[in-house]
């Protein structure tokens, strides 16, 4: 019987689970992909928005704001990448003028420091590339950047550190509840545990009918983006949104943190919780509606485009808690944005909430720091020197593109709740995120796996489950036909 | 700080050649610097035949072919470091790199040639709209895989593209044991060399789908099938022609990127047109001595022609620097007039750009391609109204390289604001 078991390992679960780290209890997430951030977390805009958008009160801009004080000082805490690039929202001719002025006053009420609209001539010096149609814009200096990946292995690896276990490729069929807290069932085998925390994304709904008569609706809304190079990182250098709409924030151009260039989402409503295909209209139509507020974008420089998607709920805001009829059973449901940056904010109030229930005791030996993949790239040039020395395998570069050595590779093999596949080094040290998409890269890393132990060549794997690369050796099926 | 006459990035087809060229004028102080564990570039994973017909007047495979070049360079005892990625090339020519050897350095060059070779465009560069499972590969990556590793990334093969690797892996999967159902080329013609149609495609019965591209991707794991399409004039797919492909794995040849990220550090001018640096006769770049051969300058289809265009580079680079040392006549670069080269009518681009007619040598070799398939058409090189050149030709195609060699005392009496034209002039 555990104390406490998170559904999903996003960056929902994943900051509920450090927050309770912070406590003494028997915590476990349960997660049905093979490693952490593989639903909605990982296929996103990567935006700490400010928090002028939610609706003044709702829990929506509550965690927004607080989220998005915290960033800084978590990205410090834990090492994660995270850049206060400022945002600008966008308004094209002057009816849209009244739209600005309504944010304004919405992000002020909310409690967003330092907004102010700028003009035209003002905004061309911060941003050449505004469009021609570009009239006036709402500044939010607070807005920044941050890796989604980055976010949410970080608070993962900080929770497993402070002693929450993760159980990977374990999906959650049932919930019922008991004398004393919920059955879970699995193809795993059943868990049982004092309180649930259902942050399962698209999912969330279905968890939360499975044992509340107050049912909710989360609709998928799928989002699809385009990824560009690094040598178009700099055509914008905040983040530029467009004046939001009835489906969202629209379609916006940032740089990322790590210095790409990403456009996107698109905003389509669906049935099916799986479909993270993109699109011919899907990607056109973010080609088309970036080039309202940014002009000249070199779609030329697309390195990948994905579409991810958001769990919307009816009621248009976070649920957050217990329902009147299912004590014991947290919410963390109808995450969409601001989700990210709202996560810090999240953790926090859900891990109190939980430890009241629980009456937990404080975890005295909680080590709220983590050390991220060290980037011999970051150190002066006597410091890497040394390194290599010491290291050598931080002297072997195998990703090209973004400039990734076997050291890092390997640390992001070896440390708590490693890669164990291709994309699991992707999301933590970048190689194969580059230009040549893991061209040149993944045979070495595969390689690299398998010197490791991770996997042998027939268990080799992209993301885990049946995303197989390799099918034996040559000539194998030669005989077999 | 270390310091050497001749830095050649990339120890390739290109960089060999470079660097053998650069020895035999007695050039003592040259230094190879390779990123793989091995010289030879991606020769190494190009095990079939068909390599040196022009250098060696033989079929070798790729390794050997390198091997030629690798010998020469242990013979003539020039310096390689492998295992080493070069970081950053300074226009003042100090390279900085880094290897689990000799960890992180920097080296003073009097001349960089850069022969850091290309890669190969990815799905994401297509934009192919669908799901991202495992089993979409690069043509390149599968070779590497099954020709050095030996192991296959698939049963059931597509191949989008009818680029020379992709036609090659067509023959090479099917070799051992993968069922290639399909080639399918987005152009109305192909990407390829004509004999590698015949001797990987038609040899094997393994259809080309002309004007068809992919235009959806299924799977959410691994790869289960794609959606072809036939596509109009401007490349559109056209509804109502789909056709589903049952298949786990995709390879894609679908061109080439010269990788220029170290010359645009090193201030060198790229071209749009080739996306590898402007280069004049003897392949200098805009950044002064710095010299650019193989397929990072433009991307060839046969190894033999890389091999004597960084035979040029190589060497030009010491000629070059002998000018500096005041030991040679050759010293002109920087001066003198500088005649441009367009491409004109039915022609992409040509290599060089740029000529000095003052100091080239007595004939330079044009190298371009065409835009289309042109049939019993002539390649004319004008200079404003004077033809310099006219030949024949009963085939021109956009998947092989042309060239046209150019006399010097031809250019002597063209005006220095007078442009140099390639053309392809149909019947």
């Amino acid at each position: 019987m555990y104390d406490v078991i998170i559904i999903g390992a996003g960056v929902s679960g994943c900051a509920v689970a450090r927050e309770l780290s912070r406590y003494r209890a028997d915590i476990c997430v349960l997660e049905r992909e093979e490693d952490v951030c593989c639903g909605t977390s990982k296929a996103n805009s990567g935006i700490v928005h400010a928090g002028f958008d939610a609706e003044p009160g709702s829990m929506k801009a509550k965690m927004n704001l607080e989220g998005s004080r915290r960033m800084k000082a978590l990205a410090e805490e834990l090492d994660f990448p995270f850049q206060q690039n400022g945002s600008l929202v966008v308004c094209t001719d002057g009816e849209q003028r009244d739209g600005l002025e309504r944010l304004l006053e919405r992000g002020q009420k909310n409690g967003v420091e330092g907004l102010e609209i700028l003009e035209r001539e003002e905004l061309l010096r911060m941003e050449p590339n505004l469009s021609e149609q570009a009239a006036a814009a709402l500044y939010a200096p607070t807005g920044g950047i941050v890796c989604p990946f980055g976010l949410t292995i970080a608070l993962a690896e900080n929770a497993c550190e402070n002693g929450v276990e993760f159980r990977f490729r374990t999906q959650v069929d049932t919930i019922e509840k008991t004398e004393n807290g919920f059955r879970l069932t699995t193809p795993q085998g059943t868990f049982q545990a004092r309180t649930i925390v259902n942050a399962a994304g698209v999912y969330a709904d279905v968890f939360h009918n499975m044992v509340s008569r107050k049912k909710i609706h989360i609709t998928p809304r799928k989002g699809e983006y385009q990824l560009l190079d690094k040598t178009a990182g700099r055509h914008v250098h905040s983040t530029i949104f467009t004046l939001p709409g009835r489906m969202g924030k629209g379609v916006l151009v940032t740089p990322t943190v790590h210095g790409n260039l990403l456009t996107g989402p698109t905003a389509t409503d669906l049935e099916d919780r799986e479909a993270t295909d993109t699109t011919r209209t899907g990607l056109d139509t973010v080609t088309e509606k970036s080039a309202v507020t940014v002009k000249n974008i070199p779609y030329r420089q697309v390195i990948t485009s994905f579409a991810g998607l958001r769990a919307h709920e009816d009621g248009d805001d976070f649920i957050l808690g217990q329902p009147s009829d299912a004590p014991g059973f947290f919410d963390c449901a109808g995450i969409e944005s601001p989700g990210l940056s709202s996560a810090p904010a999240i953790g926090s109030y859900l891990a109190g909430q939980i430890a009241e229930y629980l009456e937990l005791e404080r975890n005295p030996s909680f080590q709220p720091t983590r050390k991220g993949i060290l980037d011999p790239a970051a150190l002066e040039f006597s410091k890497r020197q040394e390194l290599i020395q010491r290291e050598p395998a931080y002297g072997r570069i195998i990703c090209r593109c973004e400039g990734v050595s076997e050291g890092e590779i390997l640390d992001a093999l070896r440390r708590p709740l490693g890669a164990k596949s291709l994309d699991g080094v992707k999301r933590r040290i970048r190689a194969g995120m580059g230009r040549c998409q893991a061209g040149f890269c993944a045979p070495k890393v595969m390689e690299l796996l398998v010197r490791e132990g991770v996997c042998d060549w027939d268990t080799l794997t992209k993301a885990g489950g049946d995303s197989w690369l390799i099918c034996g050796k040559n000539k194998d099926a030669i005989g077999k036909r | 700080m270390r310091e050497y006459a001749v830095v050649i990035i990339g120890g390739g087809p290109a960089g060999l050649a470079a660097a053998v060229s650069a020895a035999e004028q007695g050039e003592k102080e040259i230094l190879i610097l390779e990123r793989d564990s091995e010289l030879g570039g991606i020769l190494n994973q190009c095990i079939h035949n068909g390599f040196g017909l022009h250098t060696f007047q033989e079929e070798l495979t790729g390794p050997e072919y390198a091997a030629r070049y690798i010998e020469k360079v242990r013979q003539m005892g020039i310096p390689c470091l492998t295992d080493t990625m070069v970081l950053d090339i300074s226009p003042e020519k100090i390279v900085t790199a880094v290897s689990p050897r000799e960890g992180l350095f920097q080296i003073q060059a009097q001349a960089v040639i850069l022969a850091m070779g290309c890669r190969e465009r990815p799905r994401g560069a297509l934009n192919l709209p669908g799901y991202r499972p495992a089993g979409i590969f690069t043509a390149g990556t599968a070779q590497r895989l099954v020709n050095v590793e030996g192991r296959m990334p698939g049963r059931e093969v597509v191949i989008l593209g009818s680029g020379d690797i992709g036609l090659i892996m067509a023959r090479r999967m099917t070799l051992e044991g993968a069922k290639v159902k399909v080639v399918a080329e987005l152009m109305p013609y192909s990407g390829g060399l004509k004999r590698n149609i015949v001797q990987c495609l038609e040899d094997y019965g393994i259809p080309l789908k002309l004007s068809h591209t992919v235009v959806n991707i299924h799977g959410k794991e691994r790869l289960t099938g794609v959606t072809l399409a036939q596509v109009d004039g401007s490349g559109r797919p056209i509804p109502g022609t789909e056709e589903e492909y049952c298949c786990d794995t995709l390879l894609l040849s679908v061109g080439l990127i010269p990788e220029n990220e170290l010359s645009r550090g090193a201030g060198v001018e790229l071209n749009p047109l080739t996306s590898g640096p402007v280069v004049d006769e003897s392949f200098q770049t805009s950044t002064e001595g710095i010299f650019a051969c193989g397929n990072v300058l433009h991307v060839h289809d046969l190894v033999d022609f890389v091999s004597e265009e960084a035979a040029g580079a190589g060497r030009h680079a010491v000629e070059y620097i002998r000018g500096k040392r005041g030991q040679d006549i050759c010293g002109k670069h920087g001066q003198g007039t500088a005649l441009a080269i367009v491409p004109g009518a039915g022609v992409r681009y040509t290599v060089p750009s740029i000529l000095h007619p003052e100091r080239m040598e007595e004939t330079v070799k044009l190298r371009f391609r065409v835009r289309d398939v042109y049939r019993n058409c002539y390649v004319t090189v004008r200079a404003g109204e004077k033809q310099l050149l006219r030949r024949k030709k009963q085939i021109l195609t956009p998947g092989e390289m042309e060239q046209a060699v150019i006399q010097a005392e031809a250019l002597a009496a063209v005006l220095p604001q007078e442009t140099i034209t390639v053309s392809v002039e149909e019947v």
